[in-house]
This record gives C-alpha cells, sequence and structure tokens, in this order.
C-alpha cells in the first residue's frame, strides 16, 4: 500500500464516519452470527467467549460453557493483519503487567457476575433485555470512578520497545487454538479441548462464519481503536463523542438487525443467559468497568492491542481467562434466571460471588490509589 | 520556551490528559512526544477541537506534535 493511501484511510478511520463503520459492522455482525448459531443476545461477547475458551482449554469445570470461540482468535489475528499492513505493529510492553494481569482477573469475575461484557450489555439492550440497563448504568459508575483515579494522577507508567516476541506471543496463540480447533486434537482422555454439549457453549456458528467475522471485526476496531469503555470515559472525562458514536451505531444497528431477525423480546424477566436481580447486574459491571478504566480498555480493545503488539494487553486479557477459570470454580459467577416447574426463579450470585465483587472493588481501588507515574 | 510533553509509552487517555493540561495552562508552543498512531490521532483530535493548531512532524519512530495558537 503506497504512503498516501495508507495516510488517507488512517485519517478516513480516524473520523467519526470511520469509528461509525466500525460500531455498525459489530451491530450488524453479532445479531446475524445469533442467527447462524450464536447463543441468544450473544451474537458476541468478549468476556463470555474468553470464557468459553478457558472451558474449552479446562481451566474451569462448568461443561455448558466450553468452545474455543473462533470470534475471538479472529479479533486479535485480525488486528494483527491491520497492524501489519499499515505497519503501526510495535512489540511492547512493561507497563505494570501484574497489576494488568489482576485488573483483568477482577474485570472478568464482574463481567461474568452480570453475564456479559460491555459489548454483551449493548448487545442485550438491542435485543430488548432491559437488565443491560443496570449493567450499563454500573459500567458507566465505575468508569467514573476511574476517571477519578484518571484525573488525579493515575498511571500504570511507560511501556517501552521490546523485542519482537513480546508482541507475537498473543498472535501465536490465538493461532494455536485454531489450529487445536480445526484439528479437533486428542492427546489425552477427552482433552485437551472440551466442547459443550449443551447450553450455551454448545451453541456457535459454522466455524468459518465467526472466524471471517472476528476478522473483519478485528481489522476495522484496530484501525479505529473501536472501545466500549473508552466511549463513556471520554464523555465523562473531557465531554468527547467520538468513541461513543460508535457504540451508539452499534446499538440502533444491532436493535434494527435484531428486528429484521425477529430477535426483539422486551423485559427484565425471563430473557436469555441473564439474571435480573438488579443489584449484582449494577454492581458486577461497576466492578468491570473500574478495572477497564485502570486497565485502559475495554475487553474488547485489549485484544486488538494484543493483535498489534501490546504485551500488557495480552497479559490483561490471559487475567480475563484466568479470572473465567476462578469465577466458575468458585462459583462466583451470575446464575442466569430460570423457570422451574412453571415457576420463575430469579437468578442471581451465590453469597461468595458476592464477596468477590467487595472483594474486587478494594482491590481496583488500592490499585487506583497507588499507581501513580513518578516524575 | 516551548513546554515539552513527553507522552511516549503511556497508554490512553494519558497523552491527552498530558496535552489538554499543557493547553489549559497556554504556554505555547507545546510539543508532545508521542510513540504511537493511536496517541497522535487522539492527542491531534483533542487539540483542534480546542482550537488549537496542530504541526505533526516524524520524531524517532514517534511523533511530535507542536501546538500553538
Amino acid at each position: 500500500m503506497s504512503e498516501s493511501t495508507s495516510e488517507r484511510l488512517t485519517r478516513f478511520f480516524a473520523s467519526r464516519w470511520g469509528i461509525i463503520t466500525a460500531g455498525a459492522a459489530i451491530g450488524l455482525l453479532a445479531p446475524l452470527l445469533q442467527k447462524l448459531g450464536n447463543p441468544a443476545n450473544m451474537g458476541i461477547c468478549v468476556a463470555c467467549f474468553e470464557r468459553d475458551i478457558a472451558g474449552a482449554l479446562g481451566l474451569h469445570r462448568a461443561a455448558v460453557v466450553q468452545y474455543v470461540r473462533p470470534e475471538i482468535i479472529g479479533f486479535v489475528l485480525g488486528s494483527l493483519i491491520a497492524a501489519l499492513l499499515f505497519r503501526e505493529f510495535r512489540a511492547r510492553g512493561g507497563s505494570a503487567p501484574i497489576v494488568r494481569y489482576v485488573l483483568g482477573v477482577f474485570a472478568m469475575i464482574g463481567a461474568l457476575a452480570f453475564l456479559g461484557c460491555p459489548w454483551r450489555a449493548l448487545l442485550r439492550l438491542a435485543g430488548g433485555d432491559l437488565n443491560a440497563i443496570l449493567g450499563l448504568a454500573g459500567l458507566t459508575a465505575g468508569i467514573a470512578i476511574g476517571v477519578l483515579f484518571l484525573k488525579s494522577g493515575y498511571s500504570l507508567g511507560r511501556a517501552t520497545r521490546a523485542p519482537v516476541a513480546v508482541g507475537w506471543i498473543m498472535p501465536l496463540i490465538m493461532a494455536g487454538l485454531l489450529l487445536l480447533l480445526v484439528f479437533r486434537v486428542q492427546v489425552a482422555e477427552g482433552g485437551p479441548l472440551f466442547f459443550s454439549t449443551t447450553g450455551p457453549g454448545s451453541l456457535h456458528a459454522p466455524l468459518l462464519i465467526s472466524l471471517g467475522a472476528g476478522l473483519i471485526i478485528g481489522i476495522l476496531a484496530q484501525r479505529t481503536r473501536f472501545c466500549t469503555m473508552g466511549s463513556i470515559r471520554d464523555v465523562i472525562l473531557m465531554g468527547d463523542t467520538h468513541l461513543i458514536t460508535g457504540v451508539g451505531a452499534l446499538v440502533v444497528v444491532a436493535f434494527i438487525t435484531n428486528l429484521a431477525l425477529g430477535q426483539v423480546k422486551f423485559g427484565f424477566t425471563g430473557q436469555p443467559v441473564a439474571h435480573s436481580s438488579a443489584l449484582w447486574n449494577l454492581a458486577g459491571m461497576a466492578l468491570a468497568g473500574l478495572a477497564f478504566a485502570l486497565a485502559g480498555g475495554c475487553p474488547g480493545r485489549q485484544l486488538f492491542l494484543s493483535g498489534e503488539g501490546d504485551g500488557d494487553a495480552a497479559i490483561f486479557v490471559l487475567g480475563m481467562i484466568t479470572g473465567a477459570g476462578i469465577s466458575h470454580n468458585f462459583g462466583l459467577a451470575g446464575r442466569a434466571d430460570a423457570v422451574v416447574d412453571g415457576v420463575l426463579k430469579v437468578g442471581g450470585l451465590s453469597t461468595a460471588g458476592m464477596w468477590a465483587i467487595g472483594v474486587g472493588l478494594l482491590v481496583c481501588l488500592a490499585i487506583g490509589f497507588t499507581m501513580r507515574e513518578k516524575a | 520556551m516551548a513546554t515539552i510533553v513527553d507522552a511516549r509509552g503511556l497508554s490512553c487517555p494519558q497523552p491527552v490528559i498530558l496535552a489538554r493540561n499543557a493547553i489549559k495552562a497556554a504556554r505555547f508552543p507545546i510539543e508532545v512526544m508521542v510513540d504511537s498512531v493511536t496517541s497522535r490521532e487522539n492527542v491531534r483530535r483533542m487539540a483542534e477541537k480546542q482550537g488549537v493548531q496542530v504541526v505533526v512532524q516524524q520524531s524517532g519512530d514517534g511523533f511530535k506534535l507542536v501546538l500553538s495558537r
């Protein structure tokens, strides 16, 4: 690609129409993926899909949520392709990796209490699940706390240029997962990959379509820096509506697509893979929002960054995958509403899950108060 | 004397916050050093919204944005 074409495209993707294109693409592809087999109101969910990957690798034993989601692989590899094409791939790292790991763990615990990442919160809303409003309110509250820290000098410190291996490890892990998935490698009894036969983990669009959608979104999101957390943060921090225009496009396009496909059902109770426990929808996403804000990106953005060489974002992703293991092994994840003998049983969190949210908030606050860039 | 803001290696949104603080202090010209295209575009967008002129120069393997009113 010539220098001037590359620069023109870069300016387009940095423009408002660029971010609208990225949001609209996600808003269109996610409901289509749902139509083609992905779980309801979960055409794409970064947290849920990383959780499914954790399950497929045997890092947790929740049999209903185990699948190597090609969308996640596509996000990282799509971002890698875009970064290489535009000569933006830069191996870098060293900005408080262990802190980012812990933030990733608690971000996942918070997201799984709500049962979804910010993307899924938006997609749930676009499918009529009104619990998403509480999730988004919690997300906003968590990000607002994060903004207070940012304003008072919070920083995880500088990343530095790193040897090229730092940047390639996450893309190569994803390529490895893809090979394991395609060839269904078996080296031991029932392993290394586990696949759900029932529940959300068993619901998925055809592999190539999922991968293709992931690649398209990965490329667009790398170019436009699409980020749900950043969209809310920028509005609170400086009244900047650039990123949130893309988020708005996502919701509008997803809602219209859902209407066209007959996938909209308004209400609070009995929504697919969701619970209607208001407090814990709010608190779970508040924890997730604070952790995303302190780490500098929503789960999607962290995947895109890890594809363009950011070793710190890759550590956050590994933290989230670990967090999924912890969340399900310790019974911390939200339980969906269920109908038992014709009676609605409202789901929500276990006592341990509630404690985990509390501990997570305390840990994130401690990180917020203590991490400062030295002059 | 130019105000120098070294935002290299810092992740989003810190380069923007630092540049914005410098604009508020209004000691122009301001030179903002960043090392990624993302930070370059974010700082440029914020500065232009504040009515500040932005000139971008290649600098090492990063960019120097010269902000002036």
